[in-house]
């Protein structure tokens, strides 16, 4: 079974497809901000969905994958899928 | 038609970005300018091998990770990273700080031949080699004509009127055009010009189907216009953003530059091949001078369209003598040291032309050794000091398009 996801790589996806997030203040989590405020917009999302299916070698459900609104969030989402997939 | 409202209202440019072959920002471009400095050379962007036309006027030393974010690069063609960077240098030349000015304040119209070629073809490669889930979801803008409009409005939150000239060369011109007449409609500043050029495979093939590139593989003899041997041209990327607004607006808000006027613009369409009517380049030259309330013997030196192919020469050589009589203005073409930047070139030529106003200099064309006597044409091919107090730029798109734009000092 592939790996499980981490933030920390989640994170890195992300800069590989869209950039560097925004930067955050000291003290808070990068991984429990939202996309947006992170400053990635729905198209950035759409890559890292994309880059995500293709690397994990899993399909998630668009609904599912438009209620996630942090890293935190979306790693579980993907840990799950995993979880279930054979 | 002149509208005739004083000089409050004239458009004057102040600011400009220009990222060219012959150098990154409007000064380094004009030294190198004056100085006969030919960038054209082997392509290295891609392998032209294969092809019958290897030469290109590259912009050699942009790195996009120095001036962009990293958040910009995935979603953005080459050609977009230089409108960008072109925009950035147009706003602070010009003294703007984008957030300071009202939210509508600020319209934005580029031009563009062709769109992200590069990342286009990059994304189709990935779709047919790998499939649609290696496609880029920034394929879905990157690629559009209209990017360069988007992008910039975006970075610097310019809200005001938008627009999109799609008129192959003659866009660089139609852009500041349409922008004037936003100006003279009441929007107070326009960020206005093209950044163009896609040295890709697919570009390259794009352009090749026109078969006016030249084959030559000499950079010294390959893009010569008005030669005796002129035999095509050479495309190139690049281009310039300029801050347009009105005279009124500059002075009251203080802007340190005022490069020129401009003061007259017109564009028009040919007939169809084999329609046996002459093309209309004249009309679009003589148009935009009848908008600039000026005589053709006003005209100090004409930028010219230099298509270099010997029929698109005659043709604008024939327009230059029916305007001015025989050899009766300087013309010159500094694309020759670049190129052919698609939408790009004329928005150069016109920062160009506009250096070349304040400086009292006609830069040279370069490579041409035997002007064709029949243009009978006054082309400067040496740096040329004379009194200048207006310029004619001239840009042809492929396809039928002229257009004609006249800039002045400012007052």
């Amino acid at each position: 079974m592939k790996d499980r996801l981490t933030t920390d790589r989640l994170m890195e996806i992300m800069r590989e497809c869209a950039g560097d997030g925004d930067e955050v203040e000291t003290g808070r989590h990068p991984e429990d901000i939202e996309f947006a405020s992170l400053g990635y917009d729905s198209l950035a999302m759409l890559e890292t969905l994309s880059r995500l299916e293709r690397e994990y070698g899993v399909a998630i459900d668009e609904e599912d994958f438009a209620g996630v609104t942090t890293p935190a969030e979306l790693t579980a989402l993907v840990n799950r899928v995993l979880a279930v997939a054979v | 038609m002149s509208t005739g409202t004083g000089t409050g209202t004239d458009t004057v440019v102040t600011g400009m970005g220009v990222l060219a072959p012959t150098g990154l920002g409007h000064a380094a471009h004009w030294e190198n300018t004056l100085r006969g400095a030919s960038a054209i050379g082997p392509v290295t962007r891609f392998d032209a091998g294969p092809y019958p036309s290897r030469l290109a006027g590259e912009i050699a030393d942009f790195v996009a990770e120095e001036h962009l974010p990293s958040r910009l690069l995935p979603q953005t063609d080459h050609m977009t990273r230089m409108a960008l960077v072109a925009s950035d240098w147009a706003l602070a030349d010009a003294g703007v700080e984008p957030g300071l000015m009202p939210e509508y304040g600020v319209g934005v119209v580029t031009a563009a031949s062709a769109g992200g070629f590069e990342f286009g073809h990059r994304e189709l490669q990935n779709l047919w080699d790998r499939g649609p889930e290696y496609v880029s979801a920034y394929q879905s803008f990157a690629w559009f004509y209209a990017v360069n409009t988007g992008q910039i409005s975006i970075r610097h939150g310019l809200r005001g009127p938008a627009g999109a000239m799609v008129t192959e060369q003659a866009g660089g011109l139609d852009a500041l055009g349409q922008a004037r007449r936003q100006l003279r409609g009441g929007q107070p500043m326009v960020l206005a010009g093209a950044v163009d050029g896609s040295p890709c495979p697919w570009g390259w093939v794009a352009r090749l189907s026109s078969s006016r590139m030249s084959r030559e593989s000499d950079p010294a003899r390959a893009y010569r216009p008005f030669d005796t041997d002129a035999a095509g041209y050479v495309p190139g990327e690049g281009g310039a953003l300029l801050v347009l607004e009105s005279e009124e607006a500059a002075r009251a808000r203080g802007a340190r530059h005022r490069y020129g006027r401009i003061a007259g613009y017109a564009a028009t369409f040919d007939p169809p091949p084999g329609s046996g009517r002459p093309t209309n380049l004249a009309r679009a030259a003589r148009a935009a001078l009848d908008d600039a309330e000026l005589t053709p013997g006003e005209v100090d030196v004409v930028f010219a369209d230099a298509a270099g192919t010997p029929k698109e020469d005659a043709a604008e050589a024939d327009a230059l003598r029916c305007l001015f009589g025989s050899g009766g203005v300087p013309v010159t073409a500094p694309k020759t040291m670049t190129g052919r930047l698609s939408a790009g070139g004329p928005a150069v030529d016109v920062a160009t032309a506009l250096m070349s106003l304040r400086a009292g200099v006609i830069p040279p064309t370069v490579h041409v050794s035997r002007p064709l006597p029949d243009h009978t044409l006054d082309l400067v091919t040496t740096p040329r000091r004379v009194p200048l107090a207006t310029a004619l730029i001239l840009a042809r798109g492929h396809g039928g398009f002229n257009s004609a734009l006249v800039v002045t000092r400012p007052g």
